[in-house]
C-alpha cells in the first residue's frame, strides 16, 4: 500500500504543470455553453491537442501520449489545479472515445479519433427522449435498415452540447420486435448537420443553451458508423454509461481544486465561523474521493473491472460537487446570487449531477441490489 | 502508487476476523458492561497475542512498530466486532511513552506491546476508559504525562461497553509525551468506527433482506434500499482516507478521517437503528452492541468540529 508516485511519474507531473503555466488562459473564457464560448474552448482544444495535452491516456497513434490510467489521474489533477478551461470536448473524448478503443474498428478509430482529439469534431450525447431517461431501454427512436446503412428517425432530447456540436451518438432501436426491451437496439453516430436533422437548442435554468432536442426524419447513417454489431448496442452502452458515472469523466482534480477554491473564498471572507464545517467537508470529500479514485484505479491496473461500483462514485460526487458549491453561494451572500459570476456558472452545472447519467435514485438501487444484494422491488 | 491493501495485510485482518467470529464477541460484550472482565482478558490476550499492540510500539522497545497501516488493518476488525476495552488508549499509551527517557520506556513498552498491561489514557479533566480495567493508568496533561495512582468511580457510558472513570491526581512524572500520540489515538478510532458501520450495515442488509411485511422483502422497498445505499457509500469514502491517512499519519488527514469513519458510523447506526424497527431499540438484541458504540465513537478522542477545524486550519500539515 503506498501513494507515492515514481520519479518518472513525478517528473511527468511537472511537465504538464509547466506546460499549463505558460499556455492556460490568464482570464477565464466565456462560457462553453455560449456560441463565442464554445468556438473559443474549440480554439483551447486544438491548443492543448498541438502539444498531444488533450488525450495523454489514447495511443499516440491517435494523438496521445500512451500515458497510462495513473499518469491521466496525474494530468487531471494538475489541470484543474492550474484552473484551466473546461472541457468542451469530453463527451466524445471521455464517453465515445473508450467505447470506440473497446468495440470500435480499426477504420472508425483512425477515422474519428484524431479530429476528436484535437476539437475539430466535437460530440454531443443523444441518449435520453422524452420518453425515455433513468429507463433508458425504453427509448423509440428507430433505426431501419436501408441500402448500405440506415435511416434514423424520432427524437433524443437532454442532449448535451448538441447546441454547438457537430457530430452525436447514441442508441436506437432497430429490431421493434426484439423479446425484451433492451434487445435490438443499435449504437450508432450521426452528423448533427445531417439532411433531415432539427437542432432545437434548450435553455437549462440559467439561459443558456447546454443541450439541445434532436429532431431526426429518416436520417441516413452509413454502416461504417454503427459501432459493434447491429442489434447489441445496450452492452456496449453499458460500458459508456460506466465511464460516465465513474472516474474517467469526473475526474478527482476537479473537485480537490473546487474544493480548494472554496477554502480560498472563505479564508478571503475572513473564515466565518459558520461554515467551516461546510468547508471542511468538502474539503475531505475531494480528498475522500481522490484516494477513492487511487484505489480504483489501483485495481483496474490490476485487472479487475470496474462495475457496479461506479455507481458509488455517480452519487459521491454529484453530491459532494453540489453541496460545495451551495456553500460557496450562501458564503457569498447577496453577491451569490450574481448569475454572471464563475460560482454560479459552476453551482448551475453542479445542480445537475444528481440528475444525468442516471439518476441518483437509480444509482442507489444498483447499490443496493448489485452490492449489496437486496432483492428487487418495484421503484 | 499502488493504493491497496496487500496480500499479507489482507492476511491479517482475515485471521483477526476469523479469530473474533469464532470468540462469541456479544456475550464478551455483555460480561464487560457488568464489570466482569475476565471473559474480556481471556479475549484481550489472544488479540494481543495476534500482534496487535506491537504495531504502535518500535522494534527497540520489543514491538513490531511503527506500522499504522497494519493498526488500523487491526482496528477495523476490533470495531467489526465491538471489542471491548481500552484498546485504542492502550495504542495510545505505548506512542505517548516512545517519548518517555529511556529507561520509562524500556520498563514500559515491552509489556504494552505484548499486550499486558491493558492501559488506559485520560487527558485533562477527561474519564479515562476502563480505569478499573487497566494496571497502566496514565494522565496526559499538556506537556507531560503521569502515572496515575488509581482511579475514582465508574460512571457508565451511552455505550454500555465503555466504563469510564476519572483518574486520581498526583502520581510520578513519566515523561514528555510523544506528540504524535493523539494522531495514533484518531486513527485507531477511526478504524474501529468505519469496522462498527460496516458490522452494522452487514447486519442491517442481512435483516431486511428476511424480514417480511405486506408479504414481500422490506429490502425491497426503494426507500428502505436507498437509505443502506447511502450508508453503504459514506463508508466506502471513509475507507480511503483512513488508509491514505495511515500512510502519511499527517494529523490533518486522520482528523479526516475520523470525521468521515465516524460519521459514516454514527449515520449508518441511525439507519440500523431505523430499519430495524423496534427490536433495534432494545438492549436485549446485539445490535445494541454496535449502535451505542458508534455513538460513542464520533466524540472520543476529537469530536466532529475539532477535527474539521484541524483539517481547515492553516496550521495543520495538509497537503491536498
Amino acid at each position: 500500500m503506498d501513494l507515492a508516485f515514481s520519479p518518472a511519474d513525478e517528473a511527468f507531473r511537472a511537465e504538464v504543470r509547466e506546460w499549463l503555466h505558460a499556455h492556460v488562459p490568464r482570464a477565464p473564457l466565456p462560457s462553453l455553453e455560449t456560441e463565442e464560448g464554445f468556438a473559443a474552448h474549440r480554439a483551447w482544444e486544438a491548443e492543448l491537442a498541438a502539444d498531444r495535452w488533450s488525450v495523454v491516456n489514447w495511443p499516440s497513434r491517435y494523438g496521445g501520449r500512451d500515458s497510462g490510467l495513473l499518469r491521466w489521474l496525474l494530468f487531471e489533477e494538475e489541470y484543474w489545479a492550474a484552473d484551466a478551461p473546461g472541457r468542451v470536448g469530453q463527451n466524445g473524448i471521455q464517453l465515445l472515445a473508450p467505447t470506440l478503443l473497446d468495440h470500435g474498428t480499426e477504420e472508425q478509430r483512425a477515422r474519428i479519433l484524431p479530429p476528436m482529439a484535437c476539437g475539430e469534431v466535437i460530440w454531443a450525447q443523444a441518449w435520453s427522449e422524452p420518453e425515455a431517461g433513468s429507463d433508458l431501454a425504453s427509448l423509440r427512436a428507430r433505426a431501419v435498415r436501408t441500402d448500405g446503412g440506415w435511416l434514423l428517425t424520432g427524437q433524443k432530447t437532454w442532449s448535451s452540447r448538441a447546441a454547438f456540436a457537430d457530430r452525436a451518438f447514441g442508441l436506437f432501436r432497430s429490431d421493434p420486435d426484439a423479446a425484451r426491451p433492451h434487445q435490438g437496439l443499435t449504437y450508432l453516430m450521426f452528423s448533427l448537420r445531417a439532411p433531415g436533422v432539427t437542432v432545437r437548442p434548450i435553455a437549462r435554468l440559467d439561459g443558456k443553451p447546454a443541450f439541445a432536442e434532436l429532431f431526426l426524419d429518416e436520417v441516413f447513417v452509413p454502416d461504417e458508423d454503427v459501432i459493434g454489431e447491429p442489434g447489441r448496442g445496450w452492452r456496449i452502452a453499458m460500458a459508456t454509461a460506466g465511464n460516465e458515472r465513474g472516474l474517467m469523466l469526473r475526474s478527482p482534480g476537479r473537485f480537490l481544486a473546487s474544493a480548494r477554491r472554496l477554502e480560498e473564498l472563505w479564508r478571503r471572507l475572513g473564515r466565518p465561523a459558520s461554515a467551516r464545517d461546510r468547508v471542511a467537508d468538502a474539503l475531505i470529500g475531494a480528498r475522500a474521493y481522490q484516494l477513492f479514485t487511487y484505489a480504483a484505479a489501483s485495481r483496474l491496473l490490476d485487472g479487475e473491472e470496474a462495475g457496479p461500483e461506479s455507481s458509488l462514485n455517480k452519487v459521491f460526487w454529484s453530491e459532494l460537487d453540489l453541496a460545495l458549491h451551495e456553500t460557496a453561494l450562501d458564503l457569498l451572500g447577496p453577491e451569490g446570487e450574481m448569475a454572471d459570476t464563475d460560482w454560479a456558472e459552476r453551482y448551475v452545472f453542479a445542480l445537475a449531477g444528481p440528475l444525468y447519467a442516471g439518476t441518483n435514485e437509480i444509482q442507489r438501487d444498483i447499490i443496493a441490489e448489485r452490492l449489496l444484494g437486496l432483492p428487487k422491488g418495484r421503484r | 502508487m499502488r493504493f491497496l491493501l496487500d496480500a499479507e495485510q489482507r492476511a491479517f485482518a482475515a485471521s483477526l476476523d476469523a479469530l473474533l467470529t469464532a470468540a462469541d464477541t456479544p456475550a464478551v460484550i455483555r460480561d464487560w458492561s457488568r464489570g466482569d472482565h475476565a471473559s474480556g482478558r481471556a479475549l484481550w490476550s489472544r488479540v494481543a497475542d495476534t500482534g496487535v499492540f506491537a504495531l504502535a510500539v518500535p522494534e527497540a522497545y520489543e514491538g513490531l512498530g511503527p506500522r499504522p497501516v497494519e493498526l488500523a488493518v487491526a482496528f477495523v476488525e476490533l470495531g467489526r466486532h465491538a471489542v471491548p476495552g481500552p484498546l485504542v488508549e492502550t495504542v495510545t499509551a505505548a506512542v505517548l511513552l516512545t517519548g518517555a527517557d529511556p529507561g520509562t520506556a524500556e520498563r514500559l513498552l515491552p509489556g504494552l506491546a505484548s499486550g499486558e498491561p491493558m492501559a488506559t489514557v485520560a487527558t485533562k479533566g477527561a474519564h479515562a476508559l476502563d480505569g478499573d480495567a487497566a494496571a497502566l493508568r496514565i494522565s496526559w496533561e499538556p506537556g507531560r504525562i503521569r502515572l496515575s495512582p488509581g482511579h475514582g468511580p465508574v460512571r457508565p457510558s451511552l455505550d454500555p461497553a465503555r466504563r469510564l472513570t476519572p483518574l486520581l491526581p498526583g502520581g510520578d512524572l513519566l515523561a514528555i509525551p510523544a506528540d504524535q500520540a493523539l494522531t495514533w489515538a484518531r486513527l485507531a478510532t477511526a478504524a474501529q468506527a468505519l469496522g462498527v458501520g460496516l458490522a452494522l450495515l452487514g447486519r442491517t442488509v442481512g435483516y431486511v433482506g428476511q424480514r417480511t411485511q405486506f408479504g414481500v422483502p422490506v429490502g425491497s422497498f426503494q426507500a428502505v434500499k436507498h437509505r443502506l445505499a447511502d450508508a453503504r457509500i459514506a463508508l466506502e469514502f471513509a475507507r480511503p482516507l483512513l488508509f491514505g491517512a495511515a500512510l502519511t499519519m499527517e494529523p490533518a488527514d486522520v482528523a479526516a478521517a475520523k470525521v468521515a469513519a465516524c460519521e459514516a458510523a454514527y449515520g449508518t447506526a441511525r439507519t440500523a437503528l431505523q430499519l430495524h424497527g423496534a427490536i433495534g431499540y432494545t438492549a436485549e438484541y446485539d445490535l445494541s452492541l454496535w449502535l451505542t458504540k458508534a455513538r460513542a465513537l464520533r466524540t472520543t478522542w476529537g469530536d466532529p468540529g475539532e477535527c474539521r477545524a484541524l483539517v481547515v486550519s492553516a496550521a495543520g500539515d495538509r497537503r491536498w
